[in-house]
C-alpha cells in the first residue's frame, strides 16, 4: 500500500495561471480498490495550463485504471476529479467537451478508410479549424485519407489515433502508452505535438514506459508502485 | 453545443454504422436468412395443413421476428466495445442517449427493416389472407424499432460480458411480450376483415414510450458496462 | 422528522445495520410465526368450505400472499436498486440483491399453487390465465437479474447493472401485466377463473391478510439475515468485519 505523492509548482504559479483565467484539473484524495487489492489512496494533484503530467510504475500498478478515473470512464472508490473546480461526474459533456482520451486502443474501425474515422471521431467533440487532411499531414499521413484502417501498419493506426487530438478543439489530452508501436520517427513526432499543445496552454496527462523528454515544458511525475 | 453539432454527429455516426453494415454484407444478411428459415421450419414441424397454417402465421411471423432481432443484437455494441469506439462515444461532448439513437437506428435499418421486405412473401406461403398484409407490414413498421431499442438496454448491460449473448435473451424476451401480443393479434384479427385500429394505435404508442425512455437506461448501462 | 432521517442515515452504516438487523431477527421471528399459526389455523381449520370449489379453495392462502409478495419484492428490489444507484449507497444495492431470490422464490411458489389448484378445478396441470402467464414472466424478469448479477464479476459493478435491469423492469411490469390480461381475454372468453379475487366472506377474507402479513415478515427475516451474511462478504477486509471475527 503506497500514498502517492506528486512535486507541485510553487503556489505562486498556479495563482497566477488561474487568474489569467486558466483551466485546472484536479485530483482530491482518489483512491481505487481492484480485486480487493488498495491500488492507491488518498492521491492529491493539481494539473493547470502548459503543464504535463507523467504517471510511472510498473505493469498493474493502477496507472491505466488512474486514467480512466479521471475519464470519469470509472468510478473511483473515494475521492474526487474536478475541472474548474467542479466535479467531473456532475459536469458530464462540460468537461468531455475539453478533453480527449487516447487509450490503449485506438478507436479506429478496420472497416473504414482514415478520413472516414476521423470523421466520426471530430464531429464527436467540438471541431477545430484544422481540416481533416491537414491533421494527417501533422502525424505525417498525408495521402493516406482513402486507405481502410485494416490496410494500416499498428504505427501508422496509432498516428491515426493521435490525430484524432488535433482535430477537436480540447485543452486537456489524457493518454494511455501514446508511444506504442510508434517508430523513432514518430516518437518525436508526436513529442512535438505535445510540445506545441502546452505551448498553447493545453494540458497532458499520460502514462508512458518510454522515456520522455519535451523542451521547456514542466513535467510532473506520480510514481504508483505496488 | 448547439444543436447543429448534435445533429452532424448523429448523422457520421449514423453514416458509419450504415457503411460498415454496407462493406461487411454477408453478416448483415444473417439475420434476414434466419427468419426466412424459422418460418420455413414450422410446416415442417406441425404439418402442411393449410388451417392451421393460417391460423399460426401471424404468431409464427413475430415470434422469427423476435428472434432474428435477438440474434442480431450483439453486433450493435460488439465491435465498437472491442476496438475501443464505444469509449470514444461515452467520453464524446454530446449526449449519450441521443447517440445510442443513431447507432440504434442504423441497426435497425440494417437488421428490422428488411423483414418488412420479405414477410409478406413468406406470409404468403403460410396462407395468411391478402387482408391481414398491410397490417402485417405496419405492425413490422411499428414494432421491430421496439425490438431494437429495447434489445439495447439488453445489449448494452451485457456488452462487457464473455458469454453475454445466452444472457441476453433471458433479459430482452420477457420485455418483448407486449409488442409480441399486440402485433400478432393485430394481424390475426386483419385477415378476418376486423379493424385494428386500437391495437396499431398501442403499438404505436409503445414505440414513441421506447424512443422517449429507452435510449437513457442504454446509456447508463454502456457506462456501467465499460467501468 | 430529524430523528428519523438520522436513523436512516445510520442505518446505512454497515456495521451499524449488521447490528441492528441481529437485535431484530429474534423479534420479527416471533412475530412471524404468530401470523403465520393464526393465519393458517384460521384458512385451514376455521374458514368454512366454498361452495363451488369444496376444500380445495384452501390453497389461495398461499398462492394469493405469494403472488402479492412476487410483485412487492419486485418493487423494493427496483426502488432499493435505484436508490442505490443514484445515491451510491452500498447497503442499498445489497438489498436489492438480495430480495432477488427471495421473489423468485415467491414467484414460483405462486406459479407452482396456482398449477395445484388449477388441478382439480380444470384437470390441467397448467392453464394459461392472465395471472399464472404474468407470473411467469415475472419469474423470467427475477432470472435475469439474478443471471446477470452472478455473470458480473465485479459485484459492485453488478449491482448497478442489476438496479438498471430492475428498474428497466419495474416499467415494463404493469405494461406486460396488461397485455397478457388482454390477450387472455382474446382466447380464453367465457372461462371464468377462479384466480381472480371473488368477493369473500370476512371468515374467509381475514386468514388471508393474516397470511399476507405472515409473509411480509418471513420476508423481512430472510431479507435481514442474507444482507448480513453479503455484507460480511463484501467488506470481509474492512475493520468492523475483522473485529467481529476475533470477538467470536
Amino acid at each position: 500500500m503506497t500514498i502517492a505523492r506528486v512535486q507541485t509548482l510553487t503556489d505562486i504559479n498556479t495563482d497566477t495561471k488561474n487568474l489569467l483565467g486558466g483551466d485546472n484539473l484536479e485530483a482530491v484524495g482518489l483512491s481505487c480498490v481492484r480485486d480487493d487489492r488498495v491500488l492507491f489512496e488518498d492521491l492529491d494533484f493539481h494539473l493547470t495550463n502548459g503543464q504535463v503530467l507523467l504517471l510511472e510504475g510498473h505493469n498493474g500498478s493502477g496507472k491505466t485504471s488512474l486514467l480512466r478515473i479521471l475519464c470519469g470512464i470509472r468510478m473511483s472508490d473515494a475521492g474526487s476529479v474536478r475541472w474548474n473546480g467542479e466535479p467531473i461526474d456532475i459536469l458530464g459533456a462540460d468537461y468531455y467537451r475539453w478533453m480527449i482520451y487516447v487509450g490503449h486502443l485506438d478507436g479506429i474501425k478496420l472497416d473504414l478508410t482514415v478520413l472516414e474515422n476521423l470523421e466520426v471521431s471530430r464531429s464527436l467533440g467540438q471541431a477545430s479549424d484544422l481540416s481533416l487532411s491537414a491533421a494527417l499531414a501533422k502525424v505525417n499521413l498525408a495521402g493516406y485519407e482513402d486507405l481502410l484502417g485494416q490496410s494500416l501498419s499498428a504505427g501508422q493506426r496509432r498516428r491515426v489515433a493521435l490525430a484524432r487530438l488535433l482535430v477537436t478543439v480540447n485543452r486537456l489530452w489524457i493518454l494511455d502508452e501514446p508511444f506504442t508501436a510508434l517508430d523513432q520517427s514518430g516518437i518525436t513526432l508526436f513529442e512535438q505535438l505535445m510540445t506545441q499543445h502546452t505551448q498553447n496552454g493545453g494540458m497532458i496527462v499520460l502514462t508512458s514506459h518510454h522515456t520522455v523528454s519535451l523542451e521547456h515544458v514542466e513535467i510532473h511525475r506520480i510514481r504508483l508502485s505496488t | 453545443m448547439s444543436d447543429h453539432s448534435l445533429s452532424t454527429a448523429f448523422y457520421f455516426l449514423l453514416k458509419r454504422d450504415l457503411t460498415l453494415s454496407i462493406r461487411r454484407r454477408a453478416e448483415a444478411v444473417n439475420p434476414l436468412l434466419f427468419f426466412v428459415i424459422v418460418i420455413t421450419l414450422f410446416p415442417l414441424g406441425v404439418g402442411a395443413r393449410p388451417q392451421l397454417l393460417q391460423a399460426i402465421a401471424p404468431g409464427v411471423i413475430w415470434v422469427a421476428a423476435l428472434l432474428a432481432t435477438m440474434l442480431s443484437l450483439d453486433s450493435m455494441f460488439r465491435s465498437d466495445f472491442e476496438d475501443g469506439s464505444l469509449e470514444q462515444l461515452l467520453l464524446s461532448a454530446h449526449p449519450v442517449s441521443v447517440l445510442v439513437l443513431a447507432k440504434v437506428g442504423a441497426h435497425w435499418l440494417v437488421t428490422g427493416a428488411p423483414l418488412m421486405l420479405v414477410a409478406p412473401l413468406l406470409a404468403a406461403l403460410l396462407g395468411l389472407p391478402s387482408q391481414g398484409m398491410l397490417t402485417l407490414l405496419i405492425t413490422l413498421l411499428l414494432g421491430t424499432p421496439v425490438l431494437s431499442l429495447i434489445g439495447a438496454i439488453g445489449v448494452a448491460l451485457t456488452v462487457g460480458l464473455r458469454r453475454g449473448g445466452i444472457i441476453l435473451s433471458l433479459l430482452v424476451l420477457p420485455l418483448y411480450v407486449p409488442i409480441l401480443i399486440f402485433a400478432s393479434n393485430a394481424v390475426e384479427l386483419a385477415a378476418t376483415g376486423i379493424s385494428v385500429t386500437p391495437q396499431l394505435s398501442l403499438l404505436a404508442a409503445l414505440l414513441a414510450l421506447a424512443l422517449t425512455l429507452a435510449p437513457l437506461p442504454t446509456a447508463a448501462a454502456l457506462r456501467i458496462s465499460l467501468s | 422528522m430529524k430523528m428519523i432521517t438520522l436513523f436512516f442515515h445510520r442505518l446505512s452504516s454497515p456495521p451499524y445495520f449488521y447490528n441492528f438487523a441481529g437485535k431484530l431477527l429474534p423479534w420479527l421471528t416471533v412475530l412471524c410465526l404468530a401470523f403465520l399459526l393464526t393465519g393458517l389455523y384460521g384458512g385451514l381449520v376455521l374458514a368454512p368450505a366454498d361452495y363451488q370449489q369444496g376444500d380445495s379453495f384452501r390453497i389461495i392462502y398461499i398462492h394469493v400472499p405469494s403472488a402479492w409478495m412476487s410483485l412487492f419484492i419486485y418493487m423494493v428490489m427496483a426502488i432499493s436498486g435505484g436508490i442505490g444507484l443514484v445515491w451510491r449507497i452500498k447497503l442499498s444495492e445489497i438489498v436489492a440483491i438480495c430480495s432477488a431470490p427471495i421473489g423468485a422464490t415467491f414467484t414460483f411458489l405462486a406459479l407452482v399453487t396456482g398449477s395445484l389448484w388449477g388441478k382439480p378445478m380444470w384437470g390441467t396441470w397448467w392453464v394459461w390465465d392472465a395471472r399464472l402467464t404474468s407470473e411467469l414472466i415475472l419469474l423470467f424478469l427475477y432470472l435475469g437479474v439474478i443471471a446477470l448479477y452472478s455473470a458480473i464479476d465485479d459485484k459492485r459493478v453488478a449491482a448497478r447493472a442489476t438496479s438498471i435491469l430492475a428498474l428497466v423492469g419495474v416499467v415494463n411490469i404493469p405494461i406486460i401485466h396488461y397485455s397478457v390480461e388482454w390477450w387472455n381475454t382474446l382466447h380464453q372468453g367465457a372461462t371464468v377463473t377462479k384466480f381472480d379475487k371473488p368477493s369473500m366472506h370476512i371468515d374467509m377474507l381475514v386468514p388471508l391478510l393474516l397470511m399476507a402479513v405472515a409473509f411480509k415478515l418471513y420476508y423481512m427475516i430472510v431479507l435481514l439475515l442474507r444482507t448480513r451474511c453479503e455484507l460480511l462478504i463484501r467488506e470481509a477486509n474492512s475493520k468492523w468485519v475483522n473485529e467481529l471475527v476475533e470477538s467470536q
